[in-house]
C-alpha cells in the first residue's frame, strides 16, 4: 500500500509520464502476444527481429533518459555518456562470454576464445566472478558508477564546468576506446566480445529469450523513469535545477554544489551502464566502437530533439531518431548523417524544448483557444 | 617558515593546538561575538594580476549593526563581499566571523551555513523555479544530498515561507515562475531568500538598483527592521537611500577605507569630496 502511495505521488502532475508509462506497460503485454501467440502467417505477427529492434531502442531510451537527468536537470552536458553505456555492456559481455564455457571454437573449459588465441594460460583476475550473474549484474552498474564517481570528483571539485567539462568527457570516452582496442587489455581487442550462447541458461537464439530481454528492458526503462522522477520531484531535484540555473547562488545558500553534481552524475552513469547491459545480449556483440566519441554526441542529439528536462522527452527522442536511423540507413545510407545534423540544427534553432516542448505548446494554445 | 609565521600560527584565533581542535559542524550557535564585532577584516589584500582590488583593508562590523558601504565604481566593494563569503581568497590578511571562525579557510557552503547570507549585485535567483520553491531552497535546514532527497516540508516551515513572502510583499506571486518577476521583485525575492537562511550577518550588494521610489522606501524599512537581530552590511550607490538607513557609513576607495562615520561627517570629509568630485 505504501509503495502504491509512493508511485502515485511520484507521478503527480506528470501527464506525459503517465502516458509514457501507459504505453510502455501496454507494449509489455502486446509485444509478447503478437510475437509468441499470433501465428507467423498472420499479418499481426510481430517478427522476433522487430522485437529485438524494439528492445534495442528501449535500451537507447534508458541511456537517453540517464543523460537527460544530468544535462536537462543539472546542466552538465556530458559528451561521454556512451562510455558508461559501453562499460555496462562489457560487464554483461563478460558474463555472456563465460557462459559459453567449453562450447567455444577452441573448446577451452574456462578461457574465452580470444584469450586462447592470444596464448594466454589463465584468466586475468578482473574476469573472476563474471561467471556469476549476480556479480556481473552488480558490476554492470558499479563499474560505470565508480568511473563516474572518480571522474566527477576530480572534475567538479576543480570546478570544471560548461564546455571544458564536455570536452574532457569526450576525452574520457576516447581514451577508453583506445584502451579497449588493445588486445593486452583482455577485452577482446577490436573484435570485442561476441558469439554469445545463452543468458541465465536460456538460449539467446530462442524467440522466448528475445521476448524476455525485451520485457526486461521495458521494465528497466519504467523503473528508471520512476527513480528519476522520484529524484527530480524531491527537494534534491529542485537543488539540482537550482545548480543548473545559478550555481553560485546555490553555493551561497549553503549547498555543496559539487556533492549534488557528483551524486547525479554517478547515478546517471549507473543507469547508462544498465542500459548498456541490456543492449548487449540483444545485439549479440560489444566492441570498442561503442566508446566512439561520436556515439555520445549522437546521444545528445536524441535528447535535444526529444526535449530536455522532461525525462520522457529523451525517450521520445531516442525512439524517433533511432527509428529514423534504421529507416534511412536501409533506404538512403548517404543521407542519414546529413538528415541527423539538419534535424539537430532545426531543433536547436526553432525548438529549444524539443518535440515534447512543441507538443505541449500546441496543446496549451489549443486549450486557450478552446476556452475563449 | 619564519619565526614570525610560526608565532602567528600558534596565536591563531580559531584553534589552540592541532590535536585539541576538533572539526565540528560549523553553525551560528558556535559564533562567539562576546567582544562586540561579528566580522573582522584585518589588512586584507586581494590582487588580480598585480592590480590590488583590496589594499590593506581593515574593517570591523559590530554585532547587530547596520553598516552602509559606499564608494565609486571599482572601489572593491563587491570584492570585499567575495572575500567574506569565500568566493575569493585574500592574498594577505585575516577574515574572522566572530572570534573563532576563520572565513579564509572555509568553503562557501560552510560559510553560508555558519550564518552569512549574501545578495548579489545582479539579482540572482532560480529563474525556472517558482517563488515558493526559491524560498524553500533557501530555508535553513539540512542541505546535504540524502536528507534533501526525502525531505518534506513541515507545516511550520511552510508558515515560515509564507511569513517571509508577506515580509517581502510577494505573497500574491507565490506560484509564479521566478524568471517572470520584475527586476525589483527579483531583488526582493533574493532578500527573502536571505531571510529564509536565518543568517547572523547579511551582506546586501546594491539592493535598490532598478526599484521604483516606493519599492526603495519599502526596502529601506525592511533593512532597518532587520538590524539588531541581524547584522547588515549594505553596499549602495543611491545616496538618498543610504542617508535614509545609515547610522555608520564606510567609504571605500581603491580597496582601502577612506573615511568612516555618520553620513554628515562622511559627506563633509574633504578626502571623500575629492574622490567623488574627482571621478
Ligand atoms: N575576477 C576579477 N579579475 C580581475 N579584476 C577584477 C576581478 N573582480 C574584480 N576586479 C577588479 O577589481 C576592482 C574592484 O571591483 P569590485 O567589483 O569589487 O568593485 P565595486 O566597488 O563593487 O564596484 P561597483 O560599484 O561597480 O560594483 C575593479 O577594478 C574590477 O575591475
Ligand atoms: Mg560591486
Amino acid at each position: 500500500m505504501a509503495s502504491r502511495g509512493l508511485l502515485l505521488s511520484v507521478l503527480e502532475h506528470d501527464r506525459g509520464g503517465k502516458i509514457f508509462l501507459g504505453i510502455l506497460v501496454a507494449s509489455l503485454v502486446v509485444v509478447p502476444i503478437l510475437n509468441l501467440a499470433v501465428p507467423e502467417s498472420s499479418p499481426f505477427h510481430l517478427s522476433t527481429f522487430t522485437v529485438t529492434l524494439l528492445g534495442k531502442y528501449l535500451s537507447f531510451a534508458l541511456l537517453a533518459m540517464a543523460l537527460d537527468l544530468v544535462w536537462g536537470y543539472c546542466g552538465i552536458l556530458s559528451l561521454g555518456h556512451a562510455a558508461f553505456f559501453a562499460l555496462g555492456g562489457y560487464a554483461m559481455g563478460m558474463y555472456l562470454m563465460r557462459q559459453i564455457g567449453d562450447r567455444g571454437v577452441y573448446g577451452h573449459p574456462e578461457l574465452p576464445d580470444f584469450m586462447v588465441f592470444l596464448n594466454w594460460q589463465e584468466l586475468p583476475w578482473y574476469w573472476y566472478g563474471f561467471d556469476q550473474f549476480w556479480f556481473a549484474f552488480l558490476m554492470m552498474m558499479f563499474v560505470p558508477g565508480l568511473l563516474a564517481f572518480i571522474f566527477g570528483w576530480l572534475a567538479f571539485r576543480s570546478r570544471v564546468t560548461g564546455v571544458y567539462l564536455s570536452i574532457i568527457t569526450q576525452a574520457l570516452t576516447y581514451a577508453l576506446m583506445l584502451a579497449f582496442f588493445r588486445n593486452e587489455m583482455g577485452f577482446g581487442g577490436n573484435n570485442g566480445l561476441t558469439d554469445f550462447k545463452d543468458i541465465l541458461g536460456f538460449n539467446l537464439q530462442e524467440d522466448s529469450t528475445r521476448v524476455g530481454l525485451f520485457i526486461a528492458t521495458a521494465l528497466a526503462l519504467a523503473m528508471g523513469y520512476l527513480a528519476c522522477r522520484f529524484i527530480v520531484r524531491s527537494k534534491a531535484g529542485r537543488v539540482i535545477v537550482a545548480v543548473r540555473d545559478a550555481e553560485d547562488r546555490a553555493r551561497f545558500l549553503g549547498y555543496k554544489v559539487e556533492s549534488y553534481k557528483l551524486w547525479v552524475f554517478t547515478f546517471s552513469a549507473m543507469l547508462a551502464g544498465l542500459a548498456g547491459a541490456l543492449y548487449v545480449p540483444q545485439v549479440g556483440i560489444i566492441n570498442p566502437g561503442e566508446f566512439s566519441p561520436l556515439n555520445s554526441i549522437e546521444l545528445v542529439v536524441w535528447v535535444a530533439i526529444g526535449g530536455r528536462g522532461t525525462l520522457y522527452g529523451a525517450v521520445v527522442g531516442a525512439l524517433l531518431v533511432n527509428y529514423a536511423k534504421t529507416f534511412f540507413t536501409g533506404a538512403l545510407p548517404e543521407v542519414w548523417l546529413f538528415a541527423l545534423g539538419g534535424l539537430f540544427v532545426v531543433v536547436t534553432l526553432f525548438l529549444p524544448r524539443g518535440l515534447v516542448g512543441l507538443f505541449s505548446k500546441v496543446r496549451s494554445k489549443a486549450s486557450v483557444e478552446g476556452a475563449t | 617558515m619564519s619565526g614570525l609565521d610560526t608565532l602567528r600560527e600558534t596565536m591563531r584565533r580559531d584553534r589552540v593546538f592541532d590535536f585539541v581542535a576538533r572539526r565540528e559542524p560549523i553553525s551560528s550557535e558556535r559564533l562567539d561575538t562576546r567582544h562586540g564585532p561579528i566580522l573582522y577584516l584585518e589588512s586584507v589584500t586581494v590582487s588580480f594580476d598585480g592590480f590590488k582590488a583590496l589594499n590593506d583593508l581593515t574593517l570591523y562590523i559590530d554585532d547587530g549593526e547596520l553598516r552602509c558601504i559606499i564608494g565609486p565604481n571599482g572601489a572593491g566593494k563587491t570584492t570585499m563581499m567575495d572575500v567574506i563569503t569565500g568566493k575569493t581568497r585574500p592574498d594577505e590578511g585575516t577574515v574572522f566571523f566572530g572570534q573563532n571562525i576563520d572565513l579564509t579557510r572555509l568553503p562557501e557552503p560552510e560559510i553560508a551555513q555558519a550564518g552569512i547570507g549574501r545578495k548579489f549585485q545582479k539579482p540572482t535567483i532560480f529563474e525556472q523555479l517558482s517563488v515558493f520553491e526559491n524560498l524553500e531552497l533557501a530555508m535553513a535546514t539540512d542541505k546535504r544530498v540524502w536528507p534533501s532527497l526525502v525531505m518534506r516540508l513541515s507545516s511550520e516551515q511552510r508558515d515560515r515561507i509564507e511569513e517571509v513572502l508577506n515580509t517581502v510583499g510577494l505573497h500574491a506571486l507565490i506560484y509564479e515562475r521566478a524568471g517572470k518577476l520584475s527586476h525589483g521583485q527579483k531583488q526582493w525575492l533574493e532578500i527573502g531568500m536571505l531571510l529564509m537562511q536565518n543568517p547572523r550577518l547579511l551582506l546586501v550588494d546594491e539592493p535598490v538598483a532598478g526599484m521604483t521610489h516606493q519599492e526603495v522606501e519599502h526596502t529601506a524599512e525592511l533593512l532597518t527592521s532587520l538590524a539588531g537581530k541581524h547584522s547588515v552590511v549594505v553596499v549602495e550607490h543611491d545616496m538618498e537611500f543610504v542617508r535614509s538607513i545609515a547610522r555608520t557609513v564606510t567609504v571605500l576607495h581603491e580597496g582601502h577605507v577612506l573615511a568612516e562615520g555618520d553620513m554628515d561627517e562622511v559627506q563633509n570629509d574633504p578626502k571623500v569630496v575629492e574622490v567623488y568630485l574627482g571621478s
